[in-house]
C-alpha cells in the first residue's frame, strides 16, 4: 500500500518535474525565437547600421554578466567593465601583437581574460559588504584603467589599441566593412551565451547563488559555503563579460581606453536595473531600450540627451521599480489571475 | 624640502577642501542610508552660482559664497521633497538608479544653462597672492580653504556632540525607528541634515573651485572621490571623514607631484588596500 503511494507520489513528482522542464524549455525556446526576431529585424529594419546593432550585442553580453553577480547574487558592482575590457584588451592584443588573427581564437582568449579578471575583481570584492563593496567595484575598475593606459606599449594607451587584422570566421567569411559577418558573429555568440546562461542560473548551483542573495546566513547553516559559489559565479560572469568585450575588438578591430572606464560600467548597470534585475530577459531588455534610446536621444537632440537619458532613469525609478521586463511580467500575470479567477 | 613643505600645504588643503564637500554626504549616508551618488552635482550648482554671483554680477567673493550656501539649499529642497523622499528605504540599486538620474539631468541642464566651458570664481583681493611665514611662503587661498576645513570640523563637532539637535541626530542614526518612537521628529532630522548636507556641499563647491575646477562634467568626475572617502572614512563618522579625507588627500596630491605619469593610480590602489583591510571604513562600527 505504502510503497504503491510512494511510487505514485514519485511518478507525479517525476511527472511535475518534467512538465516543469517541459515549461522551462519552452520558455528556452521562446527566448532564443524572441532573440532572432529581434536580431532578423534589426538586420532587416537598419542594414546601414550594423555595428551600432553589434556594439549593442557586446554591451548586451557586458548587461548578462552583471546580472549574473547583481541579480543572481546580489553583489551590487559599478566595476564590470573591468572585465569588459580585459575580454576586449586580450582579444585585441592577440591579433595586434602576437599576429593571431583567428576570431575564434580571440575570443577564446577574451573569455579566458576575462574569466581570470573575474576572478581577481571577485577574490577583492567579496572582502567587504554593501557600499564599501560598491566602492571596491569603482576602485578596481579605476585601476584596471589607469594601468591600461600606463601599459601603453601594449595597449596603445589613451590612442587605443589599433593594428587589430581579421582572418575570415572558420576560414570562409570574410569581416567586410559593412559589418554583415560581425554582427551574424555577434548574434550568435549572444545565441549560445544565452542558451548556456539559462542552464547555469536553472541548475542547483544557479538556485545556490540566488540563496545566497536572499538570505547568507541560512545557505552557510545549510552547509555551503557562499564565499566559493560567488567567486565561481565572478569567473562565470568574468567570462561572459570577457566574450562581449572580445565581440567588441572583433567588430570595431579597435580598444579603447572607454572599454574599461567607469561610465561603461555605470551605464551596464543603468540598462540592467532599467530592463530589471534577477532575470537574462530583462537584461537584454533593458540594454535594447536603453541603448537605443541613447542613439535615437543623441541623434535628435545633442545637447539635451543626457538630461532626457537622466529623466528616463529617474520615471522608471518612480513608475516602474522593477525594470520594464518585471513590470510588464507583473502586469501580464495580474491579468492572467483576473481571468482565471472569471473562469470557473 | 622645498617640494615636501609644499606637497604638505596642497595636501591639506585638498583634504579639507574634500572634508567639506564629503562630509554632508557621510551624514546622509549614516543617517538616511541613501547612496546619494547626485552629492558632488550640489556642489558644482554652488560653484555656478558663486561663479555668476562674483564674476557676473561683481558682487564680491562673501555674498557669492553666501549666495551658492542659500541658492542650492533652495534648489535642492523640492528635489528632497519629490525625489529622494520616494527612495528612503529603498534597494541600494533603486537609489543608485535615481541619483544616477538626477546627477545626469543636473549636468545636462548646467550645460544647457551656463555652457560647456570652465568657470571660474574670482577671489576677493584679501585671499589672492601669498602669505610669508618668514621661512616659506604659502597661497593665502590655501590657508582659506585649511581654515575653511577646521572650522567645519568644529562646527559640526559642537552640533553633533553638545546641541539638542545633535542627540535627536545621532538617536536617529543609531536607529531611526526607536528615535521615532521616543518622540522625535525623524522626518525633520532628515529635512534639516539634508539641507545641512547640500549647504556645506555647495560651500566646498566654492571654497574649493580651485583645485576641483567648476565644469559640467563636475558631478561625474569627483563623484567617485566624494563616495570614495565617505566609504573609507566610514559613513557618519565624522573624524573617520576627516581622517579619510587628509590621508587620501596626502596619497592623491603626493602622487601627482612625484609621479603624475600614473594619474590616479595609487589613489585607488590605496583604496582597495584600506578597504580590504577595515571593510566598513576607517571609523566603521560592526552592524
Amino acid at each position: 500500500m505504502t510503497e504503491k503511494t510512494n511510487s505514485t507520489l514519485t511518478a507525479s513528482a517525476e511527472t511535475t518535474r518534467n512538465r516543469l522542464r517541459a515549461g522551462f524549455i519552452s520558455r528556452d525556446l521562446y527566448g532564443v525565437a524572441a532573440i532572432v526576431i529581434v536580431a532578423a529585424a534589426g538586420y532587416v529594419l537598419f542594414p546601414d547600421n550594423l555595428a551600432l546593432l553589434t556594439r549593442i550585442i557586446a554591451i548586451a553580453l557586458l548587461v548578462l554578466s552583471l546580472d549574473l553577480v547583481t541579480g543572481y547574487c546580489g553583489v551590487a558592482t559599478l566595476g564590470q567593465a573591468a572585465l569588459f575590457g580585459s575580454g576586449a584588451y586580450a582579444a585585441g592584443i592577440l591579433s595586434a601583437h602576437y599576429g593571431i588573427n583567428d576570431p575564434l581564437l580571440m575570443t577564446l582568449g577574451g573569455i579566458i581574460a576575462g574569466a581570470v579578471a573575474g576572478l581577481v575583481c571577485g577574490i577583492v570584492m567579496l572582502r567587504a559588504h554593501g557600499l564599501p563593496q560598491l566602492v571596491l567595484s569603482i576602485a578596481l575598475v579605476y585601476l584596471f584603467h589607469e594601468f591600461a593606459n600606463k601599459a601603453s606599449s601594449w595597449t596603445g594607451g589613451s590612442d587605443g589599441l589599433s593594428g587589430i587584422v581579421l582572418d575570415p570566421l572558420f576560414g570562409l567569411y570574410e569581416f567586410d566593412l559593412f559589418g554583415h559577418t560581425a554582427y551574424f558573429f555577434g548574434v550568435i555568440l549572444l545565441l549560445i551565451v544565452f542558451a548556456l546562461l539559462r542552464i547555469v542560473v536553472r541548475s542547483p548551483f544557479g538556485m545556490l547563488c540566488r540563496g545566497i542573495k536572499e538570505d547568507p546566513v541560512r545557505i552557510r547553516a545549510i552547509g555551503a559555503s557562499p564565499h566559493k559559489a560567488l567567486i565561481k559565479m565572478y569567473i562565470i560572469s568574468g567570462a561572459v563579460a570577457g566574450t562581449g568585450g572580445a565581440l567588441s575588438a572583433i567588430s570595431t578591430q579597435v580598444v579603447a581606453l572607454d572599454a574599461l572606464s567607469f561610465t561603461q560600467s555605470a551605464e551596464a548597470l543603468v540598462m540592467l536595473v532599467l530592463g530589471g534585475t534577477g532575470s537574462l530577459f530583462g537584461a537584454l531588455v533593458g540594454t535594447l531600450v536603453f541603448m537605443l534610446f541613447e542613439d535615437f536621444v543623441s541623434a535628435a537632440n545633442p545637447f539635451h540627451w543626457l538630461t532626457m537619458v537622466g529623466a528616463l532613469l529617474i520615471v522608471v525609478v518612480l513608475f516602474a521599480p522593477k525594470g520594464i521586463f518585471g513590470t510588464v511580467q507583473d502586469l501580464l500575470s495580474a491579468r492572467r489571475n483576473r481571468t482565471g479567477e472569471t473562469r470557473p | 624640502m622645498q617640494t615636501v613643505f609644499s606637497i604638505a600645504v596642497d595636501a591639506l588643503a585638498y583634504g579639507m577642501v574634500l572634508f567639506v564637500i564629503s562630509i554632508g554626504l557621510s551624514v546622509t549616508m549614516g543617517l538616511m542610508r541613501v547612496v546619494n551618488l547626485a552629492h558632488g552635482g550640489f556642489a558644482m550648482i554652488g560653484g555656478y552660482i558663486a561663479s555668476y554671483v562674483a564674476r557676473d554680477l561683481a558682487l564680491g567673493y562673501g555674498l557669492a559664497l553666501i549666495a551658492a550656501v542659500v541658492f542650492t539649499i533652495l534648489i535642492a529642497i523640492p528635489i528632497e521633497r519629490l525625489l529622494y523622499r520616494r527612495i528612503y528605504g529603498q534597494p541600494e540599486l533603486t537609489q543608485v538608479l535615481m541619483t544616477i538620474g538626477i546627477t545626469f539631468c543636473i549636468i545636462g541642464i548646467a550645460n544647457f544653462v551656463m555652457g560647456p566651458t570652465l568657470k571660474t570664481i574670482p577671489l576677493a583681493p584679501a585671499l589672492q597672492g601669498s602669505a610669508d611665514l618668514g621661512f616659506r611662503t604659502i597661497p593665502v587661498h590655501r590657508l582659506f580653504a585649511i581654515a575653511c576645513g577646521l572650522a567645519v570640523a568644529l562646527g559640526l563637532w559642537y552640533a553633533i556632540e553638545k546641541t539638542n539637535f545633535g542627540i535627536k541626530l545621532r538617536a536617529s542614526v543609531d536607529n531611526a525607528a526607536m528615535a521615532a518612537a521616543l518622540g522625535v521628529r525623524t522626518e525633520i532630522v532628515y529635512a534639516v541634515s539634508f539641507a545641512a548636507a547640500v549647504g556645506l556641499a555647495a560651500f566646498g563647491g566654492v571654497v574649493g573651485s580651485e583645485f576641483l575646477p567648476v565644469e559640467p562634467y563636475y558631478a561625474l568626475r569627483y563623484m567617485v572621490t566624494f563616495l570614495v572617502v565617505v566609504s573609507v572614512g566610514g559613513a557618519g563618522s565624522i573624524p573617520g571623514a576627516l581622517a579619510a579625507c587628509l590621508l587620501l588627500g596626502a596619497i592623491d596630491t603626493t602622487g601627482r607631484y612625484l609621479m603624475p605619469e600614473f594619474g590616479e593610480f595609487f589613489f585607488y590602489l590605496a583604496v582597495i588596500a584600506i578597504i580590504c583591510v577595515f571593510p566598513r571604513g576607517l571609523a566603521g562600527r560592526a552592524k
